[in-house]
């Protein structure tokens, strides 16, 4: 306690320092401080780079069953082209951009797309990646990256084994509804958890609206790079 | 001075934090963290281990620079390399620990602006030797880890019948959820208070009788 009360400023007047020592003062403060930052960030940058690239890539995988790997597709024109990731150029960390993930499994063969998708749900964002086959029309996987739903409620959208079965061939045309539980009886509909249905109407909206942006220009992709699986295949 | 006087000396500066002068305790400083961060026992023991490493780097900079930053200008210098040890920590979790830096989220950057930081280079770094800065910074710390663990044990236990992630009971417990809700910091802290200032004021009455 004694030490705090010395924080009262003493009335003694002390002679003012000149502006150069302030300056001064501050420069080497601000310099020891930089000198730390930058090798801290040196350090550290590539890892986190790696931490991320692992993340997204651990999503990708669990959305779409069976996938090897996978390519960045980006809107271009309203057109899905190829990513090219340069090494050499400091990739732009540019969140606005649309990115999906296009993957294929060992046999380069094209399962679906996985797509990350985000929502305002019951408390903040509910930040999503799910996976969807664009030859059957229907969601594959889902899988929930960041939330902060109610605990013991709203947070079963990722923990309630029923409710994520709803993703597994989940028909997107012509949009998803959903219903109260034990109520599904077509394709496109979604079982909602009792407790948590604005969390869970939270995930509908989103996968429609996620659905809205992407859905022509996947068609046309597929389309265009003929990767419709044939009947043969099936 | 004689040698024992400064060991004693340095013994109370360490000691102080620990409980006489406990931040969450006794000065109730750092609050941010002690609500938002307590929902388990691990985000608990990260945070502050954390401002551990911000106070204590903080700590020593401050009282080696004491001498060259004049009055006028203490309290942007405080605060510039306050932030730079922050920006470390928010780096290195991220780097070496992301599932922690996830769980804490903005709660990193907030501990810029944790006065028990700022209040420790304030009253105590900028007036004293490094040694002693490091003792005084280690006990808050270690106090304020201390306390943080006592809101976020109790918390997690009772809200989702775990310890350190350890399933505690078995199926049949049902959790407690409030508790690792926002209303359940203030519940645990609250009570923790109560407890402090009850087991204070009745030291102060025995005092008193004898």
């Amino acid at each position: 306690m004694e030490e705090q009360e010395n924080t009262i400023p003493e009335i003694v007047e002390e002679k003012e320092p000149s502006s150069f020592k302030l300056i001064f003062a501050l420069g080497i403060a601000g310099l020891i401080s930089g000198v730390i930052l930058v090798g801290t960030f040196i350090y550290t940058d590539p890892l986190i780079k790696a931490n991320k690239a692992a993340a997204t890539q651990r999503a990708i995988f669990k959305v779409l069953d069976g996938c090897e790997s996978f390519t960045p597709l980006t809107l271009e024109n309203d057109k899905l082209v190829e990513k090219v990731v340069d090494p050499n150029k400091e990739e732009k960390n540019d969140k606005n951009e649309l990115l999906i993930y296009a993957g294929y499994d060992a046999n380069k063969q094209l399962i679906g797309f996985a797509i990350p998708g985000s929502e305002p749900g019951f408390q903040d964002i509910i930040g999503t990646i799910f996976g969807y086959d664009g030859n059957k029309k229907v969601i594959i996987g889902f899988e929930v990256l960041e939330s902060k739903e109610t605990p013991g409620l709203g947070d079963k959208i990722f923990k309630d084994a029923d409710f994520l079965l709803n993703f597994t061939a989940l028909a997107v045309e012509p949009e998803i509804i959903p219903v109260k539980k034990g109520e599904k009886q077509n394709p496109n509909e979604v079982e909602t958890i009792a407790g948590a249905t604005i969390s869970s109407k939270a995930v509908v909206r989103l996968l429609n609206k996620t659905m809205a942006i992407w859905q022509t220009t996947i068609d046309d992709y597929i389309e265009e790079n003929n990767l419709t699986v044939s009947e043969k295949d099936e | 001075m004689s040698e024992i006087e400064d060991k004693s000396k340095a013994a109370e500066e360490f000691m102080k934090g620990l409980w006489k002068e406990n931040p969450i305790f006794v000065s109730v400083l750092g609050m941010c963290p002690a609500l938002a961060v307590t929902n388990t026992a691990i985000n608990s023991l990260a945070m502050g281990l954390a401002t551990m490493f911000v106070l204590i780097c903080s700590s020593i900079l401050v009282s080696l620079l004491k001498s060259i930053i004049p009055k006028q200008v203490r309290i942007t210098a405080y605060i510039i390399i306050i932030a730079t040890f922050v920006t470390v920590v928010d780096f290195s979790l991220a780097a070496f620990v992301p599932a922690i830096h996830k769980e804490l989220g903005a709660f990193i950057a907030l501990i810029v602006v944790n006065c028990l930081i700022l209040g420790r280079q304030e009253s105590f770094a900028s007036k004293n030797t490094v040694g002693l800065s490091i003792l005084d910074a280690l006990g808050m710390s270690l106090g304020f880890t201390f306390a943080m663990l006592c809101i976020g044990i109790p918390r997690e236990i009772l809200g989702s019948g775990s310890l350190f992630n350890i399933p505690l009971f078995g199926d049949s417990f049902e959790p407690w959820v409030v508790m690792i809700l926002p209303p359940g910091g203030f519940f645990m802290l609250g009570f923790l208070l109560l407890g402090f200032n009850w087991y204070a004021q009745r030291k102060k009455k025995v005092l008193k009788v004898n």
